[in-house]
């Protein structure tokens, strides 16, 4: 006979099985059993948030800088309601996570039982695929495969919802080698064929660009090391989306910064001026694209992504290829050596006078901000903050918003999992949870959650978890009293007409700092800002550090809504020139 | 051009709109056929008409006839996304007006009326396999299988004739010939 074991004690074996050494969770009636078996396995630590949504969050960060997928354990009802948030977050920017939550017991199930609510139902939308385990001997087969959907093809979030009685109920143990695999639904469908197209088009291009994004870092960091060879090895410019940051090297020449609603403007005019567009793992979002008629209007264009849905979605390609990033750049690399080993030279006479072009655009400068030694400009703050962390390796967070985009601007990233951010969601409160999950990720190294006043009072809670683990995150307050973002959409669109915008009440921020157990520091003038910055940096505990910066600054350059790529807005005085005018209110 | 105040963008022109009958095999399992439906509300996809059943009880398979209209890109991501999800095994897409595939409806009429009514009901049904299925002296229930526009049609024209219910299912659908779809 066969030993058998109860549901809690499956849900570890699997967790054993899958190698996970941390979960995120916070306990409550209808996932007791679960939690009391936590004792018993001594290779899995457990990190107690203070809401739900943090514990999804952290996950979220301990997955994009980790490369595995995030755990996270809630109980039933409000436990399974407050971690939506941070689900839908991972199902839009592909973040593999396994969400565990308790059920009440099956006999209740559907009677309005205390804690009750219909988890399955409201996670449907917002996760790959979810679990209502309803036997027990289902439950190994359930767990193996849930890791196996959030971590294949385009990840994403998993839920598998486990009742009461399930966890109490025994039944054998089945390891994962020994389940049937499920058919895999994301695997290379690419041939030889589509990488031999790619190249001709490759080779006739006189004005291409690589347009690059988070499915490159998901790809693994070997995805990134075959980028920058093949990047260098065409000599073709390169740009990325806001997920992408840092799949390639941001200092390095080739690379024309950000593109999108806040990109740069010769990324942004490479792109609407080109006649090859490579996309690697990126989506054609609506921030990046702008207007869709007018989007890149003379290209070829080319889209190489693992999930065929995100092919032909928003933007048609002449050119799909439909496979893992890593395995598509190896096998364009390999082809472009083997064939065309004179490439490199030819390709880079054809296209100099594209090369020419961007220098032009790039002399705009169009990241430029008129500097104050009276008040900290939150550009400068971020590049400060940039200058005294580039030495060491370091793993920047944010919230959602003005920071944000300054952040993703100004701070330069040069590996890939650097660089955690709510790009397709756009969740305010996701960088200090964020920053928890990335700090048990990477003990020893610095991390820093750029935020806003606004954002960080979303899961300011969080910060209490970091104290009770001794992480010592450092949160960099860009404080402008305002949400500035909205702030900025008021001045330029609803004639300043600040509706709400401003908290005319927020928390003494140094004082909070103490009241958590953490360290506070405040930086009021340029004068201070570098020593203030270094000695938070010295410091080995959670930092909250209220940096208080210009509150007028709005977020250049920008591409206006409804406009191309190149009709971008460079700064204030340009701004007069372009006012945006009519209609179009109603679609915000 | 129009000028926006929005932080989206204005909607480009639509495309000419088809119409396909979408072909879903499924594992038969709790909440598949809201996986399946909740994919069409939650992405503004269109359901005309839908027809469930178990097809295979050996290997719990189900399948789902979804009669769908939209841009000829729409109808791609349809298909895409619903490959995506973990229960659907195959996705088939038709055309409406794909020779090759028939497609069938059945309704069911409740006709009350003296026998005469109910003769010249029974006979404008003629065409579509008009079969009886309870009669009595002053009513009848009539089952015909045919195309939508058909049943509409004689839906609309049954009415003098005392129609006073309708109850109809979504259409099914298979490819002619000895070829199945793979």
């Amino acid at each position: 006979m066969p030993k058998l074991y109860t549901g809690a004690e499956i849900v570890f074996k699997c967790l054993e099985e899958q190698k996970v050494e941390h979960i995120f969770g916070y306990p409550g009636g209808a996932v007791l059993p679960i939690y009391d078996e936590l004792k018993n396995h001594s290779s899995i630590k457990h990190i107690l948030v203070r809401h739900e949504q943090g514990a999804g969050h952290a996950a979220e960060g301990y997955a994009r800088s980790s490369g595995k997928p995030g755990v996270v354990l809630v109980t039933s009802g409000p436990g399974a309601t407050n971690v939506v948030t941070a689900l839908t977050d991972a199902y839009m920017d592909s973040v593999p996570l396994v969400c565990i939550s308790g059920q009440v017991p099956t006999h209740l199930i559907g009677t309005d039982a205390f804690q009750e609510c219909d988890t399955t139902g409201i996670t449907r939308p917002c996760t790959k695929h979810n679990w209502l385990v309803k036997d027990i001997n289902e439950l190994p087969r359930i767990m193996h495969e849930a890791f196996e959907v959030a971590t294949t093809g385009r990840p994403g979030p998993v839920l598998v919802d486990i009742p009461k009685d399930i966890q109490f109920a025994k039944a054998k143990y089945v390891s994962a080698k020994k389940e049937k695999k499920l058919e895999i639904k994301n695997k290379n469908r690419f041939n030889q064929k589509d990488i031999d197209q790619l190249i001709e088009l490759m080779n006739k291009a006189k004005k291409p660009i690589f347009y690059t994004g988070g499915g490159v870092v998901n790809s693994g960091p070997k995805a990134s090391e075959l980028l920058r060879e093949l990047v260098l090895l065409t000599g073709f410019p390169i740009t990325s989306t806001l997920q992408g940051l840092g799949s390639y090297p941001g200092d390095d020449n080739q690379f024309l910064g950000m593109l999108g609603m806040h990109g740069t403007y010769e990324a942004n005019n490479a792109m609407h001026d080109c006649d090859l567009l490579i996309n690697i793992g990126a989506r054609f979002d609506d921030r990046i694209t702008g207007k869709i008629d007018e989007f890149s209007p003379k290209s070829k264009k080319v889209h190489i992504d693992i999930d065929p849905s995100s092919i032909n979605k928003i933007i048609k390609v002449d050119l799909a290829i439909v496979g893992d990033v890593t395995d598509v750049i190896k096998s364009t690399t390999k082809t472009l050596k083997k064939k065309n080993f004179n490439l490199q030279k030819s390709n880079k006479q054809q296209i100099s006078k594209w090369w020419q072009q961007i220098q032009k655009w790039r002399t705009k400068e169009s990241l430029n901000f008129i500097n104050s030694d009276k008040i900290i400009k939150p550009q400068h703050a971020v590049q400060r903050l940039y200058e005294l962390t580039k030495h060491q390796d370091t793993f920047i967070t944010t919230e959602v918003g003005q920071h944000q985009m300054w952040a993703a601007q100004h701070y330069k990233f040069n590996k890939p999992n650097r660089w955690m951010t709510s790009g397709g969601l756009g969740t305010m409160g996701y960088g200090l949870p964020a920053a928890v999950g990335v700090q048990i990720a990477h003990p020893k190294k610095l991390v820093v959650d750029i935020a806003g006043e606004a954002s960080i009072l979303m899961t300011m809670q969080e910060i209490s978890t970091a104290v009770q683990y001794n992480l010592p995150i450092k949160i960099f307050i860009l404080n402008n009293q305002y949400m500035g973002m909205v702030r900025q959409w008021q001045e330029l669109l609803h004639e300043k007409n600040y509706s709400e915008s401003y908290s005319e009440a927020l928390p003494d921020f140094v004082k909070l700092a103490e009241a958590y157990g953490c360290v506070g520091i405040r930086a009021e003038n340029p004068d201070e800002l570098d020593e203030k910055i270094q000695e938070m940096i010295d410091i080995d505990r959670p930092v909250i550090f209220d940096c208080h910066v210009d509150q007028a600054e709005n977020c250049f350059p920008m591409i206006p809504s409804g406009k191309p790529h190149n009709q971008m807005l460079l700064g204030p005085k340009d701004q007069e020139e372009n006012k945006i005018t009519g209609k179009g209110k109603a679609l915000v | 051009m129009v000028k926006s105040k929005s932080a989206y963008s204005i909607p480009s022109k639509l495309g000419k709109l088809e119409t396909h009958i979408i072909v879903v095999w499924v594992d038969n399992e709790a909440s598949v056929l809201s996986r399946v439906v909740g994919l069409f509300s939650g992405r503004g996809y269109n359901i005309e008409s839908l027809a469930v059943a178990e097809v295979d009880q050996k290997e719990n398979l189900s399948r789902i006839t979804i009669v769908t209209t939209g841009t000829p890109q729409v109808i791609e991501q349809i298909v895409l996304q619903l490959k995506k999800l973990v229960p659907v095994h195959k996705v088939g897409n038709f055309k409406r007006e794909d020779k090759n595939v028939i497609f069938k409806e059945m309704a069911l009429f409740k006709v009350v009326g003296n026998s005469t009514k109910i003769k010249k009901a029974l006979n404008a049904c003629k065409k579509y396999n008009p079969v009886i299925l309870d009669q009595t002296n002053k009513s009848a229930v009539i089952q015909i299988t045919a195309l939508r526009r058909e049943i509409d049609k004689m839906a609309k024209n049954l009415k003098s004739l005392g129609l006073i219910s309708v109850s109809r299912t979504g259409a099914v659908a298979m490819t002619r010939g000895a070829e199945i779809f793979n």
